[in-house]
């Protein structure tokens, strides 16, 4: 029957429309956006060649920025892998009335704004910030730590804003092991430490690999924080195209390293995936 | 069941105070009689919850976005049910290729979305506008109602449909009286999640608006770059509540859990 092979796509037709004519086609756009040059009197120009990417790779400043939102995603993916790891498996283990209330304060803050939350963040860090007036209070330092506006600042704030998908891969799971494996190792004598490195860890490989790899990339193209928190003075490559777009106006060079930063993650995930498949092949199956 | 030792309470402990400082000391600072940010509030006053009612931009920020969410969370829902019975129904050619576009949305870098959709309106002469905005805000949360409607289909028996049809039900009929009522929970849950996602998406949005249609989020965020008054403590306080209240009730209904792991989606 010819009908029941054109179901699924009149279907899903509504669909592929809206993403035919919203998403490929401003993707495609910007390729071809990110090929053209920039005028500062004629603005936009038609032509086509390389001369942005050839700006943004032979530039040391970009070099440095992207070094940076890299260099913070990575530390803010080890960090939420190092919390997150541990905290799921607490979260298994808890009474179910501490888990269903840890759950809404775990998953809670998911579902509120990013910007909320980082506003909170330059409340804590500032110069006269929370953080700062305690530990003056108390003696501990005399002038303000800086925090604001640095590097360490913005993996704090992200680690806040990512550890949630760290948590609910890991979740994910450890809900798939069977709990007779940890009392097993228990009965035959082995430390509480021992069982979480020996037996929950391993099981565990699966949900922090999956974790670190949606933490990366939403850590390497996360705006609102580093944008608030870094401000003019910690840029990354989010806040950099944002400038060329909306400051600067030179969209083609925006457009540039938009690009760059697209293929660069898309690039480390699928690396990332087969070095995974290939070192945990075991763990997969 | 082994349960935590002394170790796991404190590390949970901690980990909760993290979590919940700086939504504590946001809400905190709202109540301050002062004009300046300050934690904890030299006392309590509800100064900077009436200047919201002074700031009209807020206040018009917060409609536009409740109207965005609203009317993106329900197209996406109502593209995405019929897509997910698709997807879920069976094998087909191109089905792995289909489901990868549409959950496509989630790995590309937002702020590339954003730009995308910024070259893409202002060239078709739509940038600024509402229309524009909802439709963008459709492409973002597709992803997100998909997941959830598509954990639902999976778990359908076909044989029911079938039982149905075979009793001369017509598509239409089998799809309104068994279909939907048993994918119900799925389609309110991914309608939730999609608007609670496009009521606080920032990246994408901050490239698509003008001032008339400028959302919460952006209305915030570009305050907060200029000037920080307690009067963004005093918004994103009620923005807070809002977000806390609708979470209890999905809770209720549907479990926050489920919601956000996407029950059966692996």
């Amino acid at each position: 029957m010819t009908g029941d092979r054109a179901r699924p796509w009149l279907l899903s037709a509504p669909a592929l429309l809206l993403f035919a004519v919203m998403l490929v086609t401003p993707l495609v756009m910007t390729a071809i956006l990110s090929f053209n040059s920039f005028d500062f009197y004629g603005g936009i120009q038609p032509t086509f060649g390389f001369s942005n990417y050839a700006d943004v790779l032979g530039d040391s400043y970009f070099y440095e920025i992207f070094g940076r939102t890299f260099l913070i995603a990575l530390v803010t993916t080890v960090i939420c892998a190092l919390i997150g790891t541990p905290q799921a498996y607490f979260l298994l283990r808890m009474h179910p009335f501490w888990r269903s209330l840890m759950i809404l304060v775990v998953l809670g803050p998911l579902l509120i704004s990013v910007v909320v939350r980082t506003l909170g963040w330059a409340i804590l860090l500032g110069n006269n910030g929370v953080i700062n007036e305690a530990l003056r209070n108390i003696g501990l330092i005399e002038r303000p730590l800086k925090m604001m506006y640095t590097s360490g600042g913005i993996v704090l704030a992200l680690v806040h804003v990512m550890v949630p998908f760290m948590i609910l891969a890991v979740w994910a799971a450890l809900q798939r092991q069977d709990p007779a494996t940890e009392k097993a190792a228990e009965s035959l004598g082995a430390k509480p430490f021992t069982v979480f490195r020996r037996i929950v860890l391993p099981q565990a490989m699966p949900g922090i690999l999956s974790g670190s790899l949606i933490v990366f990339s939403l850590s390497a193209s996360a705006f609102a924080t580093p944008a608030i928190l870094g401000g003019r003075r910690v840029k990354v490559v989010s806040t950099t195209v944002y400038d060329e777009f909306l400051n600067t106006l030179n969209w083609p060079l925006g457009a540039a390293i938009a690009v760059i930063l697209l293929v660069s993650v898309l690039a480390i995930m699928v690396a990332w995936n087969r070095l995974v498949e290939k070192r945990f092949a075991a763990v997969f199956q | 069941m082994i349960r935590n030792g002394a170790f796991a309470k404190l590390f949970s402990l901690v980990f909760a105070v993290f979590m919940l400082a700086p939504l504590v000391v946001v809400m905190g600072v709202a109540f301050t009689p002062e004009g300046f940010l300050e934690f904890p509030p030299s006392g309590i006053s509800l100064r900077w919850f009436e200047a919201i009612l002074d700031n009209p931009d807020f206040i018009d920020a917060a409609i536009v976005s409740l109207q965005l969410g609203v009317a993106s969370a329900t197209i996406a829902t109502v593209i995405c049910v019929p897509a997910a019975l698709a997807i879920g129904g069976g094998r087909f050619a191109g089905r792995d290729a289909l489901q990868a576009l549409f959950l496509s949305p989630l790995t590309v870098p937002t702020v590339v979305l954003g730009i995308a959709f910024l070259r893409f309106l202002s060239m078709m002469g739509l940038n600024g506008t509402f229309g524009g905005l909802v439709f963008c805000h459709v492409v973002i949360i597709v992803p997100f109602v998909l997941r959830l409607v598509l954990a639902s289909v999976t778990g359908l028996d076909p044989s029911i449909a079938r039982a149905a049809t075979s009793l001369g039900a017509g598509g239409w009929t089998v799809f309104w009286r068994i279909t939907l009522p048993a994918i119900v929970p799925g389609v309110v849950g991914g309608w939730v999640l999609a608007f609670i996602t496009s009521f606080d998406e920032l990246t994408v949005t901050v490239f698509i608006v003008n001032p008339a249609t400028t959302t919460l989020p952006v209305k915030l965020f570009s305050h907060i770059t200029q000037t920080t008054d307690p009067l963004v403590a005093s918004v994103s306080t009620v923005a807070i509540l809002f977000t806390v209240a609708l979470m209890l009730i999905v809770d209720r209904l549907y479990g926050l859990d489920r919601l956000l792991i996407g029950e059966g989606t692996r």
